[in-house]
């Protein structure tokens, strides 16, 4: 039988990869199962969601040092040309 | 007369930042945003000879990747087979970043706030970072910032998955409650 009720250290490990996308279906099922009646873990859950979308903007507006790099070779070979 | 040069070799450093800022609120995906700023370096270079000097490097290199987007639109709607884009501009790839540079505005409008905004997000971000154990912070970037997959930061660390969780719980807890009290 499916186990429904997460215990709130496991409720934490699934928020956890659900911010990087990383948590099956199920799983998400019982997170947010979970939340409904765990105000801990809800605090918890809107606390990393909101770190999530922090990085994410922060992230969203740089191009990593890799692409910087490889842009940087492909203009350098398109001039060799 | 010309007031303005072009020089290549310092675009990636320059403006890719800029351009990159630019695509990913007209986009929202960071893949396309790459590829959109790649195409828009390529284009450019390939048509340097019809940069006049007229407007800023980059507001040629904006009004070239506009039209990328909008290029990139065109193909989404095509596939989807609805597309309806009138353009009346010179189509033939040879005269690109010919008629830009007259009739392009710099995007000023769009970015300034953001950009202020992000800086200080940015710095936020990283003093906290700069607050957490050696370990938890090299393990968070991995994983948030530089995209890593479990597997792979487990391979490199030599650490278990679980070993990971654990990590990564303790440094979004931490930053968590650092942003709150130099954040927000």
């Amino acid at each position: 039988m499916i186990k429904l009720f997460l215990p709130c250290e496991e409720a934490n490990h699934v928020c956890n990869k659900g911010q990087y996308k990383e948590a099956s279906f199920l799983e998400l099922i019982k997170l947010k199962i979970h939340l409904l009646y765990c105000n801990a873990c809800k605090k918890h859950s809107a606390r990393n969601t909101k770190l999530t979308e922090f990085m994410n903007k922060e992230n969203s507006f740089k191009l990593t040092d890799a692409a910087k790099k490889a842009l940087k070779t492909q203009i350098e070979k398109q001039l060799e040309q | 007369m010309p007031t303005h040069v072009i020089n290549p070799k310092s675009w990636v450093d320059r403006y890719s930042d800029y351009l990159y800022n630019y695509t990913i609120t007209r986009v929202s995906n960071h893949e396309i945003a790459q590829d959109l700023i790649s195409e828009t370096f390529l284009a450019g270079l390939k048509s340097m000879k019809n940069f006049k000097g007229e407007a800023s490097e980059r507001t040629w290199l904006i009004s070239i990747l506009k039209r990328k987007i909008i290029d990139h639109y065109r193909k989404i709607n095509s596939n989807k087979g609805k597309a309806e884009v009138r353009m009346n501009y010179n189509n033939e790839d040879d005269a690109e970043g010919d008629w830009m540079e007259e009739r392009v505005a710099d995007p000023f409008d769009k970015t300034a706030e953001d950009t202020i905004e992000n800086s200080e997000l940015g710095n936020a971000i990283q003093n906290c970072l700069k607050k957490l154990p050696e370990k938890q912070a090299t393990i968070f970037e991995m994983k948030t910032i530089l995209d890593y997959d479990t597997e792979t930061i487990c391979n490199e660390l030599n650490i278990t998955a679980s070993n990971l969780w654990v990590i990564i719980h303790r440094a979004r807890t931490a930053m968590a409650s650092c942003l709150e009290k130099n954040w927000l």
